[in-house]
């Protein structure tokens, strides 16, 4: 990065009370402040939201794609955590 | 880690394309499709961000304040959308400033039509009708662009298009509904901006290079010829309901296919404006690399009062 540049942020909005803040996009900022006053201008423009998080993107770690199949296979092999895996005869309720 | 070979890796990435399943950032893409998405994604971004000046230069003379807010709250969103479609060109891998610079030199371009003068202030009703208009025919099937960033950014950009188009339209409707010298303007306006907002779509499809390749990619979902049609079986009908001419003699409704016909687009003057030899092409590259020279200072204030202050709380918790 050169002095002309700002880091990137990763911007994050809790669109209403109850619900998670969730990933909505990134922009450039020269600090955490100016990131979310820059988020508020150009996500939430139409009240999209009424809280917002924003992490530096250098500090967003992820899973690698192509390690995808070893990481999530173990789930695809455990269906009898799924209720649909269990038989319920006619007759029984509420269950 | 498994090791695939690269025929391997293109038809698994094909796969996913077929099966409609999106591809994001980290996902392994053939260098072709990384390329003519930065070049795709980069270039609409630039026509969000320059086509903010021909509007930008009536925010001032516009005639009243509920005219100015709204043109104000237009140029704000396209400032906006130029920032979503240069965060997914960043997911690419490309680096922001670059493709910036490739603006400014002249080497990455931009919608032709923002090369074209805003005369009157009915110039800004035949913008958001025509230009938003058929800004939105391109973008609404790039929501579902194979790419996830630039899909999710047009899913945001189309929420925002359709009220530019109607305050387009609506500046039309009252100046076609005024007097005479109103309607001459609004007419005026439409004539020049008719044939350019046809051109929006790119050249024809037998000469259109990348269309197939992108198709089969799914980035494009229809061609420039299928669009620019929709265009005017859409807007046709639109401007006889407002009592204004489209500036075209040979467009005639065709009862067999259900379609308009339409004339011979101009396509010599399509490439001369393309080649930088429209009547704004100067000024818009002038205005922008002023305004990233302009911008500088602040951009280095704004960094070093932010290392100031990280320096400040630094010393603070220790
Ligand atoms: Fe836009
Ligand atoms: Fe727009």
């Amino acid at each position: 990065m050169t002095n002309n540049e700002w880091p990137l942020w990763e911007v994050f909005i809790r669109s209403k009370q109850g619900l998670s803040h969730k990933h909505v996009g990134s922009l450039r900022a020269a600090d955490e402040k100016m990131a979310i006053e820059n988020a508020r201008d150009v996500y939430t423009r139409r009240s999209e939201g009424i809280s917002i998080w924003v992490v530096a993107s250098a500090n967003v770690f992820a899973s690698n794609p192509d390690e995808a199949d070893s990481l999530y296979e173990p789930a695809n092999s455990k269906v009898y955590r799924h209720p649909t895996f269990y038989d319920v005869p006619d007759g029984i309720e509420h269950m | 880690m498994k090791e695939f070979n690269i025929d391997e890796l293109n038809r698994k990435f094909q796969e996913k394309i077929d099966n409609d399943i999106k591809i994001e950032p980290k996902d392994w893409m053939p260098d072709d499709y990384r390329q003519t998405l930065i070049r795709q994604i980069s270039q609409h971004a630039h026509s969000e961000v320059v086509g903010m000046l021909p509007e930008g230069n009536w925010i001032t003379r516009a005639p009243n304040l509920r005219r100015k807010a709204v043109l104000l709250a237009k140029v704000q969103d396209e400032a906006g959308h130029g920032l979503y479609l240069y965060s997914a060109v960043e997911t690419l891998g490309a680096d922001r400033e670059q493709t910036i610079d490739d603006l400014h030199s002249g080497k990455a371009k931009y919608s032709s039509i923002f090369n074209y003068p805003t005369l009157t202030w009915a110039d800004m009703g035949a913008v958001g009708w025509l230009v938003d208009g058929a800004a939105i025919m391109n973008q609404v099937p790039l929501c579902r662009c194979s790419y996830g960033p630039y899909a999710r950014a047009m899913v945001r950009v189309c929420k925002e298009e359709s009220f530019h188009q109607r305050q387009g339209f609506e500046i039309m409707m009252k100046l076609a509904a005024g007097t005479p010298e109103q309607k001459a303007m609004a007419q005026d306006a439409l004539n020049r901006f008719w044939w350019p907002a046809l051109m929006m779509f790119g050249p024809n499809d037998a000469e259109s290079k990348h269309t197939q390749q992108s198709m089969d990619w799914k980035i494009k979902r229809h061609t420039n010829d299928e669009l620019r049609q929709q265009m005017v079986d859409i807007t046709v009908p639109q401007a006889e309901m407002i009592g204004l001419t489209i500036p075209d003699p040979d467009l005639k409704w065709n009862e067999e296919t259900g379609h308009y016909e339409y004339g011979e687009i101009d396509w010599d003057e399509f490439w001369q404006v393309v080649k930088g030899n429209g009547p704004c092409n100067k000024d818009r590259i002038d205005a922008r690399r002023k305004a990233k020279e302009d911008g500088l200072w602040v951009r280095q204030a704004a960094n070093a009062h932010a290392e100031k202050r990280r320096a400040r709380n630094a010393k603070k918790a220790s």
